[in-house]
Order: C-alpha cells, then sequence, then structure tokens
C-alpha cells in the first residue's frame, strides 16, 4: 500500500516567538523554520511500516510557498520517497489544507494517511479530522501506537483519561502524538540522496479547491506577564510564604 | 440564537468538562442545547438536564454511539444540526471534543475556532497560539460557528434542581469502519488533574520511577493531584495521562509545584493560569524560575521531604490554633 504523510513548514520549537508591535501577528523575519515535529514523527512511523513491508511507497506532501519544498526535503531524507509541493500564497487554514489534501488523496489513492497531531505554530488540531471526514474514512487521532494487519489499522490512542485502542478498516487517517516514535537522526548521505528523489509541484489552483478563509486574525497580544518572584531559603520559609502570603494551603 | 453543546460522558456520569464548556456557551448568548449521544445514557442526560442554563437535552442512545468514536458522533450532530438551526456548536477542548469537532467542522464546510480560551463577542473569540506564547483574537465567519473551549478558561456551570426537557432522538446508523477494542483506564484516587486546587508535577529531574515516587507523600500533604513534564513521561517515571504543556493537559490550579522541571516553552504553555507557582530545581539558571513566584535552588531529593516535613508541622500549629 502507499502511504501519505503532510508535512507542514512551521517556527523551530527552540525558537521562543515574539508578536509583531503592531499586534498583527507574530514576527517570521530571520526566524528558524523546520518541519513540524509532529509531522517528522509520522514520517517516521510512516517509513518504518515501510521498511516492517506493510507498504510500498510513502509521499510526503506539503501546502504552501515555494520554502516549503525545505520540510518535503527534510521527509525525503528521513526515507520518505517522494514529494509533492501543493504550491500557493494563499495564507492556509486548517479547512483549506484538508480540501488539498483530499485533492491529493484521490489522486494517489493512499491507505493509510498520517500526519501530525497538531501544528505548533497554530495549534489547531483539526487538519487530519477534517480530512478524514471529507473523505469519509475513520480516524484514529492521538497515536501512540500503530499497527497494520492486511486491511486493517490497530491504534493505541492517547486520551485524557488513559489509553484507548481502536481498530479502523482501511484507508483510514492517523494523527501521531509525541509517544509514537522517536524520529530517527537523519544522515549526510541520506540527506544528499533526498536531494535526487522526485519532488513534484502542484499548483493549488489546479486541484479546484476553496480556499477562502473562515476566520479573520483581528489581533496578536503577547500573553500577560507574570511578575518575577523571589527566592526562598529553605522549606519552612517556602510552607510559612505559601501560608501567610499567597495564601493558598 | 441558540448554541449546542456536544456532552462528554461514559454513559452514566457527565464529564465536568460539559460544565465548563456550558459556562462559555452561554457567554456566547441565547439558549443552550446538549446533546447526549451514547448508549443506556439516560441517566448522563438527566444529569446534563440539571445543568444550570440548559434549556433542552437530545438523547441519541445506540450501541454505535457507546464510546464516543468521532465518527458517529460526529455523524449524529450533524444530522441535528441538519434539522434544528444552531448559531454555535461546542465541546471542551479535550481529546474528546478535540477528535469530534473538526469532523463536524467539515461536515458544516465551517472553519472551527480551537482552544478559546475567552468569548468576546458571539463571533470574536481569544485563542493561544505558538505554545501561548501570543493570544489571537479572531472573528469566526461561518453561519454556524464551531468552536473548542479550554475549560480552564470557563467556570462550570453549575446543577441545580431543575430539569431540562430530555428530547429522544433517531441514533445515526453505524459508520462500521471504526471500532473500540479495549480502553485502560488510569485509575487514581488522587484529584483529577484538570480540575485541581493543587498539583505537584515532577520533571526529569526526579531521575527514574522510584524517583518519582518522592512526589507521593508531597502530594498526599497537600491534597494534589500530581502532574509530569513530557521528558518525565517520555523517559517512563510517569503516565503519559499526567503530562502538563502544550500537547498534555492545561491545567489552572491555585498552587503549583514544579519539581526537577526546566521550564520549556511547551511546558509553560499548560501552566499560564496557574495562581502561584513554586520552583524546585538546583540549576539556578533554569527558565522555571523566571514564571514561579517561589523558588528553592537546591536539590530536589533534600528539599521534598523537608517540604513535606514543614508542611506537617505547619499543619500542627494550625490544629493546635
Ligand atoms: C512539539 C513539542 C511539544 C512538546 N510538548 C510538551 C508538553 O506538552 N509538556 C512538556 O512538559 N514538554 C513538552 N515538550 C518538551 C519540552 O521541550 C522539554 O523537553 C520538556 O518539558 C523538558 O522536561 P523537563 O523539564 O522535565 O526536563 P529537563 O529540561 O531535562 O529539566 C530537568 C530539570 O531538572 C533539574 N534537576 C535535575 N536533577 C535535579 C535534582 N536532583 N534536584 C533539583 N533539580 C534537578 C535540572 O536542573 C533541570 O532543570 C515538547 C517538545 C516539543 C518539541
Amino acid at each position: 500500500m502507499k502511504i501519505l504523510v503532510p508535512v507542514k513548514r512551521v517556527v523551530d520549537a527552540n525558537v521562543k516567538v515574539r508578536v509583531k508591535p503592531d499586534k498583527s501577528g507574530v514576527d517570521l523575519a530571520n526566524i528558524k523554520m523546520a518541519i513540524n515535529p509532529f509531522d517528522e514523527i509520522a514520517v517516521e512511523e510512516a517509513v518504518r511500516l515501510k521498511e516492517a513491508g506493510h507498504a510500498a511507497e510513502v509521499v510526503a506532501v506539503s501546502c504552501g510557498v515555494d520554502a516549503c519544498q525545505d520540510v518535503l526535503r527534510t521527509a525525503l531524507a528521513a526515507g520518505a520517497d517522494r514529494g509533492i509541493l501543493v504550491r500557493t500564497d494563499a495564507q492556509l487554514q486548517p479547512l483549506a489544507v484538508a480540501r488539498l489534501l483530499a485533492a491529493i488523496v484521490r489522486r494517489e489513492i493512499p491507505q493509510l494517511v498520517i500526519l501530525g497531531k497538531q501544528a505548533i505554530d497554530d495549534d489547531c488540531n483539526q487538519t487530519g479530522q477534517m480530512l478524514a471526514a471529507m473523505l469519509g474514512w475513520p480516524q484514529a487521532t492521538f497515536a501512540s501506537k500503530v499497527r497494520v494487519e492486511g486491511d486493517r489499522v490497530t491504534v493505541a490512542r492517547d486520551i485524557d483519561g488513559g489509553i484507548e485502542t481502536v481498530q479502523l478498516a482501511l484507508p483510514a487517517v492517523v494523527t501521531a502524538d509525541l509517544r509514537l516514535n522517536e524520529p530517527r537522526f537523519v544522515s549526510l548521505p541520506n540527506l544528499m540522496k533526498s536531494k535526487k528523489k522526485r519532488l513534484d509541484v502542484v499548483p493549488a489552483e489546479t486541484l479546484g479547491a476553496d480556499l477562502s478563509p473562515r476566520w479573520t486574525t483581528l489581533a496578536v497580544n503577547p500573553p500577560p506577564q507574570r511578575q518575577p518572584g523571589v527566592l526562598v531559603k529553605d522549606a519552612a520559609e517556602l510552607v510559612h510564604r505559601l501560608r501567610h502570603e499567597a495564601n493558598v494551603i | 440564537m441558540t448554541v449546542l453543546v456536544i456532552a462528554e460522558h461514559d454513559n452514566v456520569s457527565l464529564h465536568v468538562a460539559t460544565r465548563h464548556a456550558v459556562g462559555a456557551a452561554r457567554l456566547c448568548g441565547g439558549d443552550v442545547h446538549l446533546l447526549v449521544a451514547g448508549h443506556d445514557c439516560a441517566t448522563a442526560a438527566r444529569t446534563a438536564g440539571r445543568i444550570a442554563g440548559v434549556a433542552k437535552v437530545w438523547l441519541a442512545s445506540a450501541p454505535q454511539l457507546a464510546h464516543g468514536l468521532a465518527e458517529n458522533v460526529a455523524a449524529q450532530a450533524l444530522e441535528l444540526l441538519a434539522q434544528e438551526a444552531y448559531t454555535h456548536v461546542l465541546a471542551a477542548a479535550s481529546t474528546f471534543g478535540k477528535s469530534v469537532m473538526p469532523r463536524i467542522a467539515a461536515g458544516l464546510d465551517a472553519g472551527q475556532i480551537s482552544d478559546v480560551t475567552r468569548v468576546v463577542a458571539p463571533d470574536i473569540f481569544e485563542r493561544p497560539i505558538h505554545a501561548g506564547n501570543a493570544i489571537a483574537t479572531v472573528q469566526a465567519l461561518d453561519a454556524i460557528k464551531v468552536l473548542t473551549v479550554r475549560p480552564t478558561s470557563f467556570n462550570a456551570a453549575p446543577l441545580d434542581d431543575t430539569e431540562a426537557i430530555v428530547q429522544d432522538m433517531t441514533p445515526v446508523d453505524d459508520a462500521g469502519t471504526a471500532r473500540v477494542v479495549a480502553v485502560e483506564r488510569t485509575v487514581s484516587a488522587r484529584a483529577e488533574l484538570t480540575s485541581a486546587r493543587v498539583v505537584v508535577a515532577g520533571g526529569r529531574g526526579l531521575g527514574s520511577g522510584a524517583g518519582f515516587t518522592v512526589l507521593e507523600p508531597l502530594a498526599d500533604a497537600l491534597g494534589a493531584a500530581i502532574g509530569a513534564s513530557r521528558a518525565a513521561v517520555d523517559a517512563g517515571f510517569a503516565s503519559n495521562t499526567l503530562q502538563i504543556g502544550q500537547t498534555g493537559k492545561v491545567v489552572a490550579p491555585a498552587l503549583y509545584v514544579a519539581v526537577g522541571i526546566s521550564g520549556a516553552i511547551q511546558h509553560l504553555a499548560g501552566i499560564g493560569d496557574a495562581k502561584v507557582i513554586v520552583a524546585i530545581n538546583k540549576d539556578a539558571e533554569a527558565p522555571i524560575f523566571g514564571v514561579a513566584d517561589y523558588g528553592i535552588v537546591a536539590d530536589l531529593f533534600d528539599v521534598v521531604p523537608a517540604l513535606v516535613t514543614a508542611l506537617q508541622e505547619d499543619e500542627q500549629k494550625q490544629l493546635a490554633a
């Protein structure tokens, strides 16, 4: 079978973003970008399924500007076989991304789509579920274990109260949680090899998807700042202050 | 204006997150209706009807709705939304709400505003982005607003003695493509993390699963829930259900005690609403001290037992007084 892995280009997880003075958004000038960490885990899982003989091909797809080719190359270096950039300059919201991905799914006919559970920039946590709904496919969100057997996939999901195991009929959508796996270190030779892998550019307009935004951002503000606290010398002083100053015990 | 809230329950009792979601729904204006989709869940539906501000409860009961499968619950909600006029659909931003709501949004051809922390106007909402490093104010453009709301940001609507009418609806057919084969619930005698008044959380600094247990007497002394950083969960010191942060749970206790936690942005994303933060860490440079109200720079294996003793002495004093 074929596995499709959507990947998003986001601000690197180690960067602490700052709000622009005009409050129109966060400042992305000269900021390090990277593949969304959850998507990196999704790529790793797909590649492992291929290595275990469950998949014949892993196709990475990204939607957005030309620079998204960087994260496709990261996915190719991690073991994906081929990449697709759905190229657009439009500001994409999850519903639009899900539409574009649904169009790619109809062309590529994968049996499994694995994507990150959320993107660490907008923190929306929607795209996989929306895609599954549009395709009429079952979904397993927050996967911490994935097992493919024949025409089914069994997924352990991290839920609020514990772990739920679901069995889905393929084709299906799975969204990756952090505990699913530890992505491999990409070696230099693999990085070099990935440059030779096929990467197709598909103009978004050719997919006939409605990309209109469903919300407008009126303002982006910094979060409320906490006042700096004090260091105390020992446990006794801490308890005294918690009781008489902070009144929380 | 009428707001539909998708209830979260285990067929018998209603999850408290639903009452927080109703709290948010009431701020959107108009009547609030609840959908309880489950199996043999009349008890949960009756409790739902006792939430203050709920005018009506829709009850759909069938085996295929027993486990809250997103495929079936979303289809049930879409059926109701096709029959009745609602201006908003919302659910708590729990793992249940996060799974179900985007399917409803896609079915309505609408966008979804995730993890709402403030209702500014019926169509304007605040939500954190970039792990809480920025707060976006957004205006939803769709006719029906689809939202998930952060439970800790809204007061739980109380339960009262007036029962709203419970109206049965025909359950949707089973999508037939997904089934729940096992559920392993983490059982704990302690307070539930997301609603606890005090949280004691441990990080990589605890060193091992055995090391992590030094937090038990401290949590006992404080009547606290126990939480963990991702590093502690990854290393297997603590259950994944205890993870706090951008990708784990959001907590809003009166007192948060971070033990052996460095204070990465992703962790801080889950504790911004704590009233008082205490940090215990042997590294004076750890970023957690930048947000802590009180800090102790020392070895946690010395401080935590000393803290337990000091709390016990304090309690004796209180009892004597
Ligand atoms: C996409 C993404 C999402 C993430 N989501 C989350 C999330 O939801 N929640 C989360 O917590 N993290 C999350 N992380 C991970 C986060 O970046 C940090 O790696 C993690 O929070 C670190 O955990 P820690 O503070 O326990 O460990 P460390 O950073 O290793 O800190 C351990 C601390 O313990 C102290 N220490 C060690 N020994 C002692 C001792 N004997 N006495 C006192 N102090 C001691 C050290 O000084 C140090 O400060 C995420 C990361 C990514 C990339």
